[in-house]
């Protein structure tokens, strides 16, 4: 029992990112009608925006500290990061802590502009043009992006920490009356599953209850009509891209401490991110996070011990498996809609 | 004369010539000139040419003709790679039974994924293409490790049986890989006044295997299959209404388009006797995507020239540092020169990639049949108003 509970809450994170990107994916896919092949792109960015602020935070010059010495007997000298001149040295201090959370207010303005940016420079032009034609071209996109962030930020992984208050572990099991030490958890990820589920509520309460998210629910049923009432749709959509870039970059920026940025991740997770959003069912927001959640839950269990002891190798490959197995049994995906995407 | 008709005879020796005089071609600065570092007629890039080529035409069949978008194709490139590795490991160094075997297992593999693949199209087809890549090549990883190695890759050691030949030579050595007796690292270099040529065996017996394939393709290209193909493609609805099948047909496009994939893994281990679940990552299916988009899709031609452009620039551009771009500028004036050489920086050497992507997306906007569309289009300009100014304007345009 303690041994599922702890597997559940293992997917959970990963599962929170899956369905994050998902969602997105399927929100410009529903609206556009376009299959962005440069979304997981986006979630890297994201996790870069988190970087950069980190480091825009500890920008630093030297001071020499009168008090301590190094091993020659010359004062030291100590990096103080402008933070701390400008807020003094406790808030400063928590600043720097807190850059991950922060990082998401930095983030929005960036990640909107950039869908925005990407949705009319690019993405426009290629509303009339084959599904393949898309594939191709965002992921020149994915290339380039991926690239540029390589060249400024290098190749290896960037560590970027959460805030100390989330650093430990969370003992879930004595919660729940198991023997401490059963079911540890690391609050940072708890953290995740809790934004995580912020937002995709956010994001379907924005299309359920406003008016703007009305119109846009009908721009994704019927375009042409909505066009034809004297609603200019193209903008709406263009303003869900960039809330769906926003959503993706929201997705990297909390991934940061968990899994340090590199130039890839956005790759590793798009593969991943694809095939959930066909699990799902192309074009359903509530299957595309159902989707995420289920098989991030279940590439957690595949890691279970046991579990790869009869099965070996089942990990790797457990959602691929279970991809290909529901699309041949279930076309359409968990909820798609009749007649999307479906040739 | 080879059941092809006068236009396609006259692409066929085109290409046979360029491959035949490859070494030649591909070699127009003397080797001391500053420009050495473009020639491109080395044994192991001119290799990579050629079975490229073989890739990207075989991916071709499928994509050009039936129009189903595979995004898993380097998974039949991995296999038949450790297909050929295993048959130097066990019978011997003969390339041709390698060859053969590498064919052949791609082939049964393209059958089993194809056969579900092929149930849904569209975008879900190649979702389930790349999740059967990915499968194979995390497997390759993890439980297989006892067939491919794991991270090591397969090699050929010395202790291996090898049946039919020798486990090791008569100096304790690893023997090479032959054809017959013909080493395929074996080299000629011919002088020319400054120039040097070299001519690899490796290399002839992959450019007469491209040779064969080209041949085979076009074939394809012209027979009632192949326009079964492209009917497909066109309109599969209206094929299932006049009372015809279409799956039989997508799936042995499938599996040839498969065996050319596995065809071109075993020569890279001809070539080179290693192979590593690496060849099998999903950027390596998108590279055969790019070749074949690049040259051309559903044209002949397009393929091989796609993937030689790519494999040319790879192999040039990644050469390229700060050194040579400042050998290049230096007669500009210092804080200018620094300033080029900053701007040229991020898009040579390693950041082949950048530059990759950057005219992968060009080609996609503004030039979507490829480097063959934009010969058409400039040849078209030509014929009709053939004033020199136009030329020279239309000229630019493959550079997009």
């Amino acid at each position: 029992m303690d041994a599922i509970i702890l597997q559940i809450l293992n997917g959970l994170d990963k599962g929170s990112a899956y369905a994050l990107i998902a969602l997105g994916l399927t929100l410009i896919f529903g609206t556009l009608g376009v299959v962005n092949f440069a979304h997981g792109a986006l979630f890297m960015i994201g996790a870069f925006c988190a970087v950069t602020l980190n480091r825009l935070l500890t920008l630093s010059h030297q001071v020499v500290d009168e008090t301590r010495t190094d091993f020659l007997g010359n004062p030291l000298k100590v990096d103080v990061p402008y933070m701390q001149d400008i807020f003094g040295e406790a808030t400063g201090a928590a600043i720097i802590d807190w850059s991950v959370p922060l990082a998401i207010l930095f983030s929005i303005p960036i990640m909107i502009g950039f869908g925005v940016l990407m949705e009319r420079g690019l993405i426009k032009h290629f509303y009339k043009r084959p599904h393949a034609d898309q594939i191709l071209v965002t992921f020149g996109l994915a290339i380039v992006l991926q690239e540029i962030i390589k060249q400024i930020f290098g190749a290896n992984p960037i560590p970027t920490p959460a805030p100390d208050a989330f650093r430990g572990s969370f003992d879930f099991g004595t919660m729940l009356g198991f023997d401490p030490n059963v079911i540890i958890y690391p609050y940072w990820r708890l953290v995740y599953f809790g934004f995580a589920a912020i937002i995709i509520g956010a994001v379907f309460a924005f299309l359920q209850f406003t008016t703007f998210g009305m119109v846009v629910r009908a721009g994704m049923a019927d375009r042409e009509t909505v066009g034809l009432l004297g609603i200019n749709i193209d903008r709406r959509f263009t303003i869900m891209f960039g809330l769906a870039a926003a959503v993706a970059g929201l997705a990297g920026v909390m991934y940061a401490p968990i899994n340090s940025p590199n130039y890839h991740m956005g790759m590793d997770f798009l593969v991943l991110s694809f095939v959930v959003v066909v699990v799902g069912g192309m074009g359903s927001l509530p299957g595309a996070v159902l989707a995420g959640f289920l098989l991030g839950i279940l590439e957690s269990f595949a890691s279970m011990n046991e579990i790869k002891s009869i099965l070996p190798g089942i990990d790797q490959i457990i959602i691929y498996l279970v991809a290909i197995i529901i699309l041949l049994t279930r076309p359409r995906g968990l909820m798609g809609r009749k007649g999307v995407m479906e040739d | 004369m080879f059941g092809l008709g006068k236009r396609d005879l006259t692409l066929f020796f085109i290409v046979a010539a360029m491959a035949l005089f490859a070494p030649f071609i591909l070699n127009p600065f003397p080797t001391d000139s500053g420009m050495a570092q473009f020639n491109a007629g080395y044994p192991d890039l001119m290799q990579r040419f050629v079975i490229f080529g073989i890739l990207a035409i075989g991916f071709n069949i499928l994509f050009g003709l039936t129009g189903y978008l595979s995004f898993g194709h380097a998974a039949f490139l991995g296999v038949g790679s450790y297909a050929a590795v295993w048959m130097f490991k066990l019978l011997s160094m003969n390339v041709i039974p390698a060859i053969l075997l590498s064919m052949i297992v791609s082939g049964l593999f393209a059958v089993v994924i194809g056969y579900v693949s092929l149930r849904r199209s569209g975008i879900y087809f190649s979702i389930l293409t790349l999740a059967f890549a990915q499968m194979s090549y995390n497997l390759a990883y993890s439980v297989l490790t006892p067939i491919t190695n794991g991270e090591t890759g397969l090699q050929i050691t010395l202790d291996d049986p090898r049946i039919l030949g020798v486990s090791a030579t008569a100096d304790g050595g690893i023997p090479v890989t032959n054809l017959f007796g013909l080493e395929m690292r074996a080299y000629e270099t011919l002088n020319i006044g400054p120039w040097a040529f070299q001519f690899s065996v490796g290399y002839y017996v992959a450019a007469v295997i491209m040779l064969i394939s080209f041949y085979v393709a076009i074939r394809i290209f012209r027979s009632p299959f192949g326009m079964m193909l492209r009917a497909i493609k066109s309109n599969q609805n209206r094929l299932y209404y006049t009372g015809l099948n279409a799956r039989p047909y997508t799936l042995a496009a499938f599996v040839i388009s498969g065996m050319y994939a596995g065809l071109a893994g075993g020569l890279l281990a001809c070539m080179d006797p290693l192979a590593g679940a690496e060849r099998m990552q999903w950027t390596a299916s998108g590279e055969v995507v790019l070749m074949t988009i690049l040259g051309g899709a559903g044209t002949l031609i397009g393929p091989v020239l796609g993937a030689g452009f790519i494999k040319y620039f790879e192999n040039i551009f990644s050469k390229i540092n700060d050194q040579v771009v400042h050998g290049w500028v230096s007669f500009l004036p210092d804080g200018l020169e620094d300033l080029v050489v900053a701007l040229i920086h991020p898009f040579v050497g390693k950041g082949w990639h950048l530059t990759l992507g950057l005219m992968f997306m060009l080609i996609v906007i503004f030039l979507p049949g490829g480097l063959v569309e934009g010969g058409q289009r400039i040849a078209r300009r030509l014929r009709r108003k053939p004033s020199p100014d136009d030329a020279k304007s239309a000229s630019t345009e493959p550079a997009e």
